[in-house]
This record gives structure tokens, C-alpha cells and sequence, in this order.
């Protein structure tokens, strides 16, 4: 019973990161009907800029995701505006998800050339310390990630829903042509938004880099994992990808607390397969797909 | 097949079969069996990336299960000489098999989707080779028997073998091109429901062209585990290999014949000059995404078919001018 509680406990922060990344990606996927295969690199990348600037600074890695978000958006958006957009329209979606796809190799060779493939980790010095509660372990540092994840989404929620960007996004989402005819300019509507989708992984990779070792093919790993997230949830949708972030969190720690670690990897792909099978638009997708 | 094309897939295997008996030297018939093996991967991975236009991902799993059935079965120890290469059709008949399912389940979804299924279907199939340790031999990885050939032709059987799956991969893509299979799977990347609607057997004609794909891409994975004599996870179950495929297709221009062999000619051996002349692996990552999203943005389409159509407009112009 205590591994279990463990267990849940460790699912329960580390979903909140996964959250966090899933929620990017599904942005990106309610704007552009994109599927952001290169997600996992932004993470990666991410983290790599975290540790770089943490060593050169010494500044908290929690306060650099200040300096990182907006480097990241600025990247995100540069990807969509010279990389996406040109592509033609007829086969957009096929070629976009290739684009990407030759984006996260792009990056995982440019990170490998500048960090070389070896194991790396942000160690700001506390990062292997706990809090005992009543017999059970919090690390300190996943639960500060549990925290920033729920910052972050909120502050993205908000942005989403108090401000006139955040209304030019949903208005895409729901209806490009529409929004594009009632004055919003939608080709700035999807660079910021894949910007921004991007930019998450700001902060979900200074956590990712605090919890786990990670070398440039880490990006792998993730992009699947993330994609499970995302399907599970329902394409588009934020708030599945949230609860699916949360669910597939605490099966893969129960998986690997009861079994073995290696087993958490393929609750992924258990979970992916009868999603597939019997609810291919996932928990709260629509079967239209774009909802936000 | 029209005659022209005849005599054009004859000259190409003319040259080819009588190749090695004109020079042995070994690096240029270490770079035909690659390219040849890419001719035949990149072929394959068109049969259902180009003509149905589902972008699979993960195409470089079932050349892992290739290479690892073929070396499970192939244990070092005793010299094999040409029995690998008559094991061949079982590992493709396997693979095969094993797709069904896969298939079947992963072409639930339309294009975007399906390519998430296959990259995660790669990204398994690297944690068992990783993990299942009595089998595979994890990341000592799992050695196959020295093949008792002369030194002196070496990698002769291993270039006839890869021709030959080069050979079957582009006589399935030609035949897919004449027969009702290639035509329901263009109906299908077109609009599948639309297919659907007209009667079009759309799982069936989708699941078997996806096991004939992933059955020849197996078989170049046994003949490469051969060739290499070990195989291990990192590389038999590579991402990279994945990309080749897909990218070459791309180059080349997908849903066409000669396209993926266009492709991988191009491709091979300038991976192998980079890997030479730049030593360093992950260079040509780079390289290798450079070149990709150069081929998205400016020929999305591939070589061949934006040529043909230049060469179809000069002449449509020429015959509007007399």
C-alpha cells in the first residue's frame, strides 16, 4: 500500500510536467491542425539552454525559464513563419508533420554537436532533496515543477480566455475562415500560436532537465510519450490533454512501481493502441477534431 | 509497362548484375550494397508513404525485427554461407504477418496520427531490443556468424542480395502501379472517404500494402544484420534509418517508380562521402535536415515528377507554337 500511495504521489508531480508539455503541443494542434513532432526537441532543447545558462550564471534554474520563455517563443514562431508557412496548401498537413519532423532531427544534430550525446542533468544543488510526510517521500524539486506546470497553465488559460490574442486564437480554432474574414490576421494568429506552444517547453524542459538526465535523442522518449498524452485526451482539446497527462502520469508510476520501470513505456503504447481502438478521438476530442 | 520502360529497368539491372564483375573493389561495393539497400527501403516505404500517403515512421522497427530474427536464427559460431539469404522470405513472410495487426490498428487513424502510432511503434521496438536481454542481447548486442565467402568478393552475395530485394521492391511498386491495389491506394490518398463511398476496399487494400512495405524492409534488414555480422539495437532500430527512407522517397518524388531510387542514389553516397570527409555521426543529422526541409520548401514534390512536368510543358508549348 505505501508503494502505491508512492507511487501516486510521484505520478501525480510528474503528471503535471507532462501537462504542461502536452499542453503546447495541443495548442499548436487547435491552431494549425499541425501534429508538432519537433515538441519533444523544443523540451530538449529547452532543457539544454536552461543548463547552459545555469552554469554560466548560476541564477536559479526556475527563475531562468524567465529568460528561456521568450528565446523559445521567438524560435517557435521563426519555425512557423519560415519553415510551415510556405508550404502549399493542398498537402499542408502531410509535409507539415514531415517539416517538424526534420526539425526535431535538425535540433537533436545541432544539440549533439554542441553537448555531445552524453547524459546531462540541471544540478542546482538541491535537486535530489525531499520533505518526509507521514512516511512518504515529496522530492523537492518535483513538486516545485508540479507547481510552475499549474502556474504555467494557468497563465495560459487566461491568456487564452481574458485577452484579445487569446480570442483571435480561439476564433481560429473554431473557424480559420470565418476569423480571417471578422479582421484577424491569421497568419500572425498561427506564428504567435505556434510561438507560444513552443515557448511551454521553456519551462517544462528546466523541469525536465531537473528530474531526469537527458541527452539529445532523449527527444524520442518524450515526443511519444507526449503524443499518447495528446491522443488520450482528444486532439485540440486542452483540458483532456491536462486529465490525460494526469492519468498516463500515475499508470506509468504505478506500472514501474509494481513492475519494472522499463513496463512504464509501454503502458504508453498499451494506452495509445486501445485508445486507437476504441476511442480514436480520445477522452474529450470531438470527432470534427480542433476543439479547443 | 510500356516498352521504353522496359528497356529503361533493363539497362538499370544490366549495369548492376554485371557491375561487380568489373571491379571488386571493396569500398565502392560497400557503397552499392548501401545504396542498394536503400533502393530497396526507400522503394518499399513508397508503396505505402507515397501511394496511399500514409507517412510511416517507424518503418525502421520491422527492419530491426529483420535484422534480429536473422541473427537469433544466424547465432555465431558456425560459418553459414548462402542459407541466410534463403531464410529471407521467412523473415519477410513474418514481418508481414506481424504488420497486420499493427496495421490494422495504426490505419484506424488518417495521416497525422498514423505517423505518431509508427514513430512510437519505432520507439518500442528499441526498448525491447534494449531489454529483452536473452534474445537480443541487449546493448551487447547480438553477433551472426562470419559468412564462409571468399575475402577476395566479399560482399559480393551481400550486393547480389540487396539488388535482388532492390529488384522486388520496385517490381511491387511497378506492379502496384498497373494493378488495382496502386489505384485504390491513390484513391485513398486522395480522399478516403470518398473511396470508401465508391466501394473502394479501403482497410483491406491499406493493410495488406503496409504488410508488403514492412515484409521487403525486414528482408533488408537480414541481409544488412549479415553483412554487418552484429547487430545492435541503436543502429538496427534506428530513427535514422526511418528518415532515409522517407527522405529519399521525398527527393526522388514519392508515388512514382523511379523516384526512391533516384533518391537513394543521390543520397547514399553522399551519406557516405560525409560520414568520410566529417567523421562525426551527427553532422550529417544535421546535414540529413537541412537537406529535408530544403527538399519540402523548394521541391515538394521530388525531382522526377516537377522535371517531367517541365518536360511535358516545353513539349505541350512546342506543339501549340506548330
Amino acid at each position: 500500500m505505501h508503494l502505491v500511495v508512492q507511487a501516486l504521489i510521484l505520478g501525480i508531480l510528474t503528471g503535471g510536467v507532462y501537462a504542461l508539455m502536452a499542453s503546447g503541443q495541443t495548442l499548436i494542434f487547435g491552431i494549425m491542425k499541425v501534429i508538432n513532432l519537433a515538441q519533444g526537441a523544443y523540451v530538449i532543447l529547452g532543457a539544454y539552454l536552461t543548463m547552459s545558462l545555469f552554469q554560466w550564471t548560476h541564477i536559479d534554474p526556475f527563475l531562468l525559464i524567465l529568460l528561456t520563455t521568450p528565446l523559445l517563443f521567438v524560435i517557435g514562431a521563426a519555425t512557423q513563419w519560415f519553415l510551415l508557412r510556405p508550404l502549399r496548401p493542398d498537402d499542408a498537413v502531410e509535409l507539415s508533420l514531415l517539416v517538424t519532423f526534420a526539425v526535431a532531427l535538425g535540433l537533436e544534430g545541432l544539440m549533439s554537436v554542441l553537448y555531445k550525446t552524453t547524459l546531462r542533468s540541471i544540478q542546482p544543488g538541491y535537486e535530489n532533496h525531499s520533505w518526509t510526510i507521514a512516511g512518504y517521500q515529496i522530492n523537492e524539486v518535483r513538486f516545485y515543477a508540479f507547481l510552475l506546470s499549474i502556474a504555467m497553465l494557468i497563465i495560459l488559460y487566461l491568456l487564452l480566455q481574458k485577452t484579445k490574442f487569446g480570442r483571435a486564437v480561439r476564433a481560429t480554432v473554431q473557424n480559420p475562415m470565418s476569423a480571417q474574414l471578422l479582421g484577424v490576421n491569421s497568419k500572425l494568429v498561427s506564428a504567435f500560436g505556434f510561438g507560444l506552444g513552443v515557448a511551454t517547453s521553456a519551462a517544462a524542459g528546466a523541469v525536465f532537465g531537473l528530474i531526469t538526465p537527458f541527452n539529445p535523442g532523449s527527444h524520442y522518449d518524450l515526443i511519444s510519450r507526449l503524443l499518447t498524452v495528446v491522443i488520450l485526451g482528444g486532439l485540440g482539446s486542452i483540458g483532456g490533454s491536462v486529465i490525460a497527462a494526469m492519468v498516463m502520469g500515475i499508470g506509468a508510476a504505478l506500472v514501474s512501481a509494481l513492475s519494472e520501470p522499463v513496463w512504464a513505456d509501454f503502458t504508453f503504447f498499451a494506452v495509445l493502441i486501445l485508445v486507437l481502438l476504441f476511442r480514436p478521438q480520445g477522452m474529450f476530442g470531438t470527432k470534427a477534431r480542433g476543439a479547443l | 509497362m510500356t516498352r521504353n520502360g522496359l528497356i529503361r529497368a533493363g539497362l538499370f539491372f544490366g549495369v548492376l548484375i554485371a557491375l561487380p564483375f568489373f571491379s571488386t573493389s571493396q569500398w565502392l561495393t560497400n557503397m552499392f550494397i548501401f545504396t542498394l539497400m536503400y533502393v530497396a527501403l526507400a522503394s518499399s516505404w513508397n508503396l505505402i508513404g507515397g501511394y496511399a500517403g500514409y507517412p510511416s515512421l517507424g518503418h525502421a522497427a520491422f527492419f530491426g525485427f529483420g535484422a534480429y530474427f536473422t541473427a537469433i536464427v544466424f547465432t555465431d559460431s558456425v560459418g553459414y554461407g548462402w542459407s541466410p539469404f534463403l531464410f529471407l522470405p521467412v523473415v519477410g513472410i513474418s514481418a508481414a504477418i506481424i504488420s497486420i495487426p499493427i496495421g490494422y490498428v495504426a490505419m484506424k487513424t488518417r495521416a497525422d496520427v498514423f505517423a505518431i502510432v509508427t514513430i512510437t511503434l519505432l520507439f518500442m521496438a528499441q526498448t525491447l531490443a534494449f531489454n529483452m536481454h536473452k534474445l537480443t542481447g541487449g546493448a551487447q548486442g547480438k553477433g551472426i556468424a562470419v559468412p564462409s565467402f571468399d575475402p577476395a568478393t566479399f560482399g559480393r552475395p551481400f550486393y547480389f542480395g540487396m539488388l535482388a530485394l532492390a529488384a522486388l521492391a520496385m517490381g511491387a511498386s511497378m506492379y502496384f502501379r498497373q494493378s488495382k491495389i496502386g489505384l485504390s491506394l491513390s484513391a485513398i490518398r486522395s480522399d478516403e472517404d470518398k473511396a470508401l463511398g465508391v466501394g473502394v476496399q479501403v482497410n483491406r487494400v491499406k493493410v495488406l500494402g503496409f504488410a508488403i512495405s514492412v515484409g521487403i524492409t525486414a528482408m533488408a534488414g537480414g541481409v544488412w544484420a549479415y553483412y554487418e555480422g552484429f547487430v545492435y539495437p541503436q543502429f538496427a532500430v534506428d530513427p535514422l534509418i526511418t528518415i532515409g527512407m522517407v527522405l529519399m522517397t521525398f527527393l526522388g518524388g514519392r508515388a512514382t517508380l523511379w523516384g526512391p531510387v533516384l533518391g537513394a542514389f543521390i543520397l547514399v553516397p553522399a551519406q557516405q562521402y560525409l560520414s568520410y570527409q566529417l567523421g562525426a555521426n551527427q553532422f550529417y543529422l544535421l546535414a540529413y535536415a537541412a537537406i529535408f526541409l530544403i527538399t519540402m520548401l523548394v521541391l515538394p514534390r521530388g525531382v522526377i515528377p516537377t522535371i517531367s512536368d517541365k518536360i511535358w510543358l516545353k513539349k505541350k508549348q512546342r506543339e501549340a507554337q506548330a
